[in-house]
């Protein structure tokens, strides 16, 4: 079976003043109907950036060069991105960080949710008001006639991500992009938004690519997880092959970093080192070589892509499992 | 809303009174002796001395200040020595010529830099975005006399496109029966389509000088603002949302741009009215900028006050409408009553 979201071979750089930052290079993802893919990797490794090139809502100063994006069938970079530009908001939707300032602020809600329906749908007038609030109802939110008429700055910040989400749901997606959707929001607000997109995405069988540094959050959340690196994928797996036998030093390094259950502080390990600088002319072909302990010199040659086993792939010339290539 | 505009006005008493004291001592410290003046080259001692005494200079400035005050609530602002008239009356037929001015150069200035200034910032780098800089840089280090001068030079002397710069209309035509003062809506009024003609026409040169002047901070505020905006958080997740480009550009965009915007419009407003006294003079405008430079140098105290008094209450009723319109575009201010 085709897979709903694939992504093949993507690289993407951005052109600034101080260099070309080779912000993605040959990524690959597969996200299937109704599934949950988890993305993962600290800050600054291309996460975000690999998740607005799907949506086509990069920066003006981004540049796609080379690979392909497909959609349920539909290449979306073909014709300079215009297969997406129905798509967007109806198809494939997203859900942002720090809700409270991702909603224009000076909108009552419920029309913002009603510009969607309006922009995607062929209702009008009442019927898009009372499906905009139908949206805020589905989202859980208590009393969604009254709060259609809020703005922003009158709800919460778990209230605003609902309705970010309202907003994201509102002409029922195939796939929901969540980047970080819990940053910025108290722990047991994350705890109750999480369910929420969970429980969504089963009720409409949508798709989640969840966007996260949060291993842990990836790990209760997702079926698959891709781990990235600097622009690189460089690990993906079944969420519970990953955690037990992390084949990348980069994934290992990480899940020893990541709490689970009762732990001491002690216990947690950081990884050393930093992402190496994008712009630079000669980066390693494997970009976490320079962080690695098991590094040696078949690293400098061209990064081999690994299976460990079946859906279990790895691009790294000592993988810490057994594998077979 | 009305409790709110009550609340403001009230507010706003200290100010003026303020402005009263200050205006009365400043006229005072003045150098000249408006007695000596009105006496003329050939006043006597005792011509000048009985002036004085007829003005109630003769007093002490305590005295004088308790007779302004109480003239100024019974509505007396006094007399102007230089043409006879009440200040009132004065003040009330020339501000709706300087109002005129003011509000037609406002709203030229408004029209074009605002969609020039969202061009610039949707297009960084582009051709309008310099054209952009170009008329900021050039609007703010021309000085309006000199625009004002350069283009009657031109469009009058040169061309002959525009008529003579003297004053609001063409000595032939009557002005129209005063409903609100500006001859423009006055003429409308009275049906009179040759007046409203002869009146825009003269009205052409003086409003593009003032707006000259007033493009460059507008037009550099909207560039500044829509950047800031454009990059927020929520057009992205407007853009994300596949909505069309003109209402991300409009409705999410623009909208939030708005607020910087509307700020430095009441700030313009005012350097509109003070550089109006120098744009009056160049195009014989009778506006009440130019009624008070001939006051001040007469050391003709009681337009100089009536001026700055009705400059201050302007103001306050700028401020105060600015603040409402404040109101209807960002609902965050409303909760602040």
């Amino acid at each position: 079976m085709n897979p709903l979201l694939s992504v093949e071979n993507l690289s993407l750089e951005f052109r600034t003043r101080s260099g070309i930052v080779r912000a993605l290079e040959n990524v690959s993802l597969q996200l299937p109907e109704g599934g949950s893919l988890g993305l993962v990797g600290e800050s600054g490794s291309g996460k975000s950036v690999l998740s607005f090139a799907v949506l086509g809502i990069q920066d003006a100063a981004a540049k796609i060069t080379g690979g392909a994006i497909r959609f349920a069938g539909n290449d979306l970079l073909a014709d300079g991105g215009s297969a997406m530009k129905n798509m967007r908001g109806r198809e494939l939707a997203m859900i942002f960080q720090n809700p409270r300032v991702a909603l224009n602020p000076i909108r009552q809600v419920g029309q913002q949710i009603e510009d969607v329906l309006l922009r995607h749908t062929a209702l009008r007038g009442a019927a898009a008001r009372a499906r905009a609030i139908e949206c805020l109802s589905d989202v859980r939110i208590p009393d969604p006639e009254r709060r259609y008429t809020a703005y922003p700055f009158e709800l919460s910040g778990g209230m605003c991500q609902r309705v970010m989400i309202a907003i994201a749901l509102a002409c029922k997606p195939r796939l929901l992009i969540a980047d970080e959707p819990t940053t910025g929001l108290d722990v047991t607000t994350q705890a109750a938004i999480m369910r929420l997109i969970r429980d969504l995405g089963r009720e409409k069988g949508m798709a989640t690519l969840l966007i996260t540094h949060d291993l842990g959050l990836a790990r209760d959340f997702c079926d698959n997880i891709a781990v990235m690196h600097a622009g690189h994928i460089v690990e993906v797996g079944a969420t519970e092959t990953l955690f037990r036998v992390p084949a990348h030093p980069y994934t290992a390094q990480l899940v020893r970093a990541t709490p689970v259950g009762q732990e001491r502080l002690e216990a947690l390990a950081s990884i050393p080192g930093n992402l190496p600088d994008l712009r630079r002319s000669d980066l390693p072909p494997c970009r976490f070589s320079e962080r690695c302990e098991l590094r040696s010199a078949t690293c400098a040659t061209p990064l081999p892509t690994l299976t460990a086993s079946a859906g279990h792939v790895v691009a790294c010339h000592h993988p810490q499992a057994r594998t077979s290539s | 809303m009305i409790s709110t505009i009550l609340k403001r006005l009230l507010g706003a008493i200290p100010n003026l009174i303020g402005v009263v004291v200050v205006t009365f001592l400043l006229t005072r410290a003045l150098p000249g002796d408006p007695a000596a003046f009105f006496a003329g080259a050939s006043g006597t001692a005792e011509a000048v001395e009985e002036i004085r005494k007829k003005l109630g200079l003769d007093k002490s400035l305590p005295e004088q200040f308790i007779v302004y005050v109480r003239d100024l609530a019974r509505g007396d602002w006094g007399m102007s020595h230089a043409t006879g008239q009440s200040v009132l009356t004065e003040l009330t037929t020339r501000l709706p010529a300087s109002l005129e001015l003011t509000l037609a150069a406002l709203f030229l200035a408004v029209i074009v830099a605002i969609p020039l200034g969202i061009l610039a910032a949707t297009r960084p780098g582009s051709w309008i975005d310099h054209l952009c800089r170009g008329i900021a840089t050039a609007g703010v280090s021309l000085p309006t006399f000199f625009t004002g001068l350069l283009l009657a030079y031109v469009f009058y002397f040169l061309l002959g496109w525009a008529p003579a710069p003297l004053g609001r209309l063409d000595p032939y035509l009557s002005a129209p029966a005063q409903v609100t003062g500006f001859y423009l809506i006055d003429s409308l009024i009275a049906r009179d389509f040759a007046v409203f003609v002869g009146a825009l026409k003269q009205l052409i040169l003086p409003t593009v000088t003032l707006a000259l002047f007033v493009l460059a901070p507008l037009a550099r505020m909207t560039r500044a603002s829509m950047l800031g905006v454009l990059s927020a958080d929520f057009i992205r997740t407007a853009r994300a949302s596949g909505l069309a480009p003109r209402t991300v550009l409009f409705t999410y965009a623009f909208r939030n741009a708005l607020l910087p915007v509307m700020t430095t419009l009441g700030m313009v407003f005012s350097f509109l009215l003070g550089s109006n006294v120098l744009v009056e003079k160049v195009f014989a405008w009778p506006g009440i900028g130019s009624f008070a430079i001939e006051a001040l140098v007469a050391s003709d105290y009681a337009p100089v006050q009536g001026f700055v008094l009705s400059m201050a209450l302007l103001y306050v009723l700028l401020n105060l409408s600015i603040d409402i319109a404040y109101g209807f575009v960002d609902p965050r201010m409303k909760i602040e009553n």
